[in-house]
């Protein structure tokens, strides 16, 4: 389920009063303004707007790579939004991940080892982690590019990789900015379905910036940032195609 | 060790500019190299002289002479065990260019006042009996194939004549530093065939029973021989051979500018480098980031790219400059000390890695500073 009035109660992530707001010369810009939001492990949630209405600032909060102005983001039951620098910096490698627009894989390594990297942060052995390395890229199709480097893969290729990477360590929630933006529609096609699997099969709760409508469909909950505030703009049934 | 194969990966994404890079850490090192043994190949001589040795000359000069008389004079002095006396001959094996240092030695004393050189007893022995006998150095003997039992004609300069040799024996160095360019030949001989100047030797080099006595015994020395016809200077051994040093200018002074100016060049020629690289990677280092990488991790990782580079380039250049001096003296026996010893090495590749540090230390900072969020607006 998910909310944005600022009523729900033990959802997984829970947003209150949320303000970011930004100087640009002399000029305040209040990109988000009093937002609240609630989301249910295993939700699929598209936010949609116009450019600078702050979906990707919305995502960079939740994700705890940016701070608010004012307010309180809650994961799991850790507020986040006190948490110091190398706190946050733990957080983010035990519950988010991300997904890119252009995919950000490190072109001078494998996409095994690309999917590696926030492993080597674990205390995991190089067989644990390797045995993860493999699961995850066995789940995004791409066991066979195992030795294969960015550069050598196609743009749906190197996003499913960069999926992989978001899954391996089995975060809590993945944020997921303009997943499909860089690529063509059969490609997009093919991501949104993984993504789909992700949430249907593995319990995954996924937050998507999206351009898209086609795109916002696939998600269970679709909503619009108008000025500063999320607006509840389509939710469909869950498990419906 | 688990990151070593992404520090790899990271310095070999742009193969040229890394091993441009390389290079220039390597010829520095070389460089460095090379102005250590050019330092060590003038003041090794100071470095490994004996510390209870004192070496007495003419107060005028070295040029000038002393009477052979003074030997026992001396001897006499409270604290002096042993003198020894020699003359600098100057003589030419072939061709000018073959320089190599020559003296008339007194047999009777010379070898137990340099016990540094090893020397078999027969070939000393035979030596001694030969009064145109020779012996060489292990260096100038391999410089010119000379075996014992050679002749060899060495022309003489300010003495006229040629004067004929025979190599009775091949010593060696017990040290890396020991200087084996010398050719000794009998005082003796040479006082006799000398045509002026007889009775007279060019210093007297003395050992001395403690050397803590050293500049108590140096006044007294002076002090015999003040208001003589030829009045003494007497030093120890090391600071008779750092005042012949300075007769070269500051070596060290100059050593250490060029060594400076080399350094502070690949400073920034490195902290350049390790700049664009970051620079380049901004994205890359925020994703990092982003998926819980920390800042000093991201630190670390600029830091030990820098620190790679510096210590292969430094290994290198000072492997390449070890191999150099192993060819021995380019100058044919003018740097009797060209050697590089292994505390250099250890002192470059240190030096390489501070570079390395330092020239890497402000690209760090500022990935380390980067903030996610506008490092990601960027890409």
């Amino acid at each position: 389920m998910v909310r944005v009035d600022g009523n729900g109660n033990s959802s997984l992530i829970c947003v209150r009063g949320l303000d970011k707001k930004y100087q640009r010369g002399s000029e305040e810009i209040h990109v988000l303004q009093g937002l609240n939001l609630d989301v249910e492990k295993g939700e699929f949630v598209a936010f949609m707007g116009p450019s600078g209405s702050g979906k990707t600032t919305l995502l960079n909060l939740l994700g705890g790579v940016d701070v608010p102005t004012r307010g309180r983001i809650t994961v799991a039951g850790d507020e986040i939004t006190h948490m110091s620098g190398s706190k946050l910096t733990n957080w983010r490698a035990r519950h988010v991940g991300f997904v890119f627009q252009v995919f950000n894989l490190i072109p001078v390594l494998t996409a095994y080892q690309n999917v590696e990297l926030p492993l080597l942060l674990t205390k995991l052995s190089k067989a644990e982690r390797r045995k993860h390395v493999g699961t995850a890229l066995a789940v995004v199709d791409l066991s066979d590019r195992v030795d294969h480097y960015p550069r050598q893969l196609s743009g749906g290729q190197e996003q499913r990789v960069a999926i992989a990477r978001a899954i391996v360590s089995d975060p809590t929630f993945l944020l997921c900015d303009e997943p499909t933006g860089d690529l063509d529609r059969k490609s997009a096609d093919q991501i949104m379905t993984l993504i789909e699997r992700l949430v249907e099969e593995y319990g995954k709760t996924v937050l998507m910036v999206t351009h898209d409508p086609l795109v916002a469909k696939r998600a269970h909950t679709t909503l619009h940032l108008e000025k500063g505030a999320l607006v509840e703009a389509a939710t469909k049934e869950v498990g419906a195609s | 060790m688990r990151f070593l194969p992404f520090i790899f990966a990271n310095l070999f994404r742009k193969k040229i500019r890394t091993v441009l890079t390389v290079g220039s850490f390597a010829v520095a090192l070389f460089l460095f190299g090379l102005l250590f043994v050019v330092r060590g190949a003038f003041t090794g001589g100071v470095d490994i002289a004996g510390a209870d040795r004192l070496v007495t000359i003419n107060r005028t000069s070295i040029i000038q002479p002393l009477p052979l008389s003074y030997r026992d004079r001396l001897l006499k002095i409270r604290g002096v065990k042993q003198v020894t006396f020699a003359n600098w001959f100057g003589g030419v094996y072939q061709d000018e260019r073959n320089f190599f240092p020559q003296f008339a030695v007194d047999t009777d004393t010379m070898r137990q006042m340099f016990p540094e050189f090893r020397i078999a007893d027969d070939q000393w022995q035979a030596f001694v009996a030969d009064r145109e006998g020779a012996f060489v150095g292990e260096s100038t003997a391999k410089r010119f194939g000379w075996k014992i039992g050679d002749r060899i004609p060495i022309r003489g300069t300010f003495i006229p004549g040629v004067w004929e040799f025979n190599i009775r024996g091949i010593y060696h160095g017990t040290r890396p530093a020991d200087d084996t360019t010398q050719f000794w030949f009998h005082w003796k001989y040479f006082d006799e065939r000398k045509p002026f100047g007889k009775g007279f030797v060019g210093w007297y080099t003395i050992r001395i029973d403690n050397p803590d006595r050293a500049v108590e015994i140096v006044k007294a020395i002076d002090q015999e021989f003040v208001n003589s016809p030829w009045e003494t200077k007497t030093d120890t051994e090391k600071a008779f051979a750092a005042s012949w040093v300075k007769q070269f200018g500051n070596i060290q002074f100059l050593i250490l500018t060029i060594g400076g100016v080399v350094f502070f060049t690949l400073l920034l020629v490195t902290g350049n480098t390790m700049a664009i690289a970051v620079r380049e990677r901004i994205g890359e280092l925020a994703v990092l980031k982003a998926i819980g990488y920390s800042d000093g991790f991201v630190l670390r990782l600029v830091l030990a790219e820098s620190l790679m580079v510096a210590a292969v380039g430094g290994a290198l250049g000072m492997s390449l400059a070890k191999l150099f001096t192993l060819a021995g003296d380019p100058t044919r026996g003018l740097l009797p000390f060209f050697y590089l010893p292994a505390s250099a090495i250890a002192a470059g590749i240190v030096t390489a890695l501070a570079v390395g540090i330092v020239a890497g230390m402000l690209p760090a900072i500022s990935a380390m500073r980067l903030r996610v969020v506008d490092a990601l607006r960027r890409v």
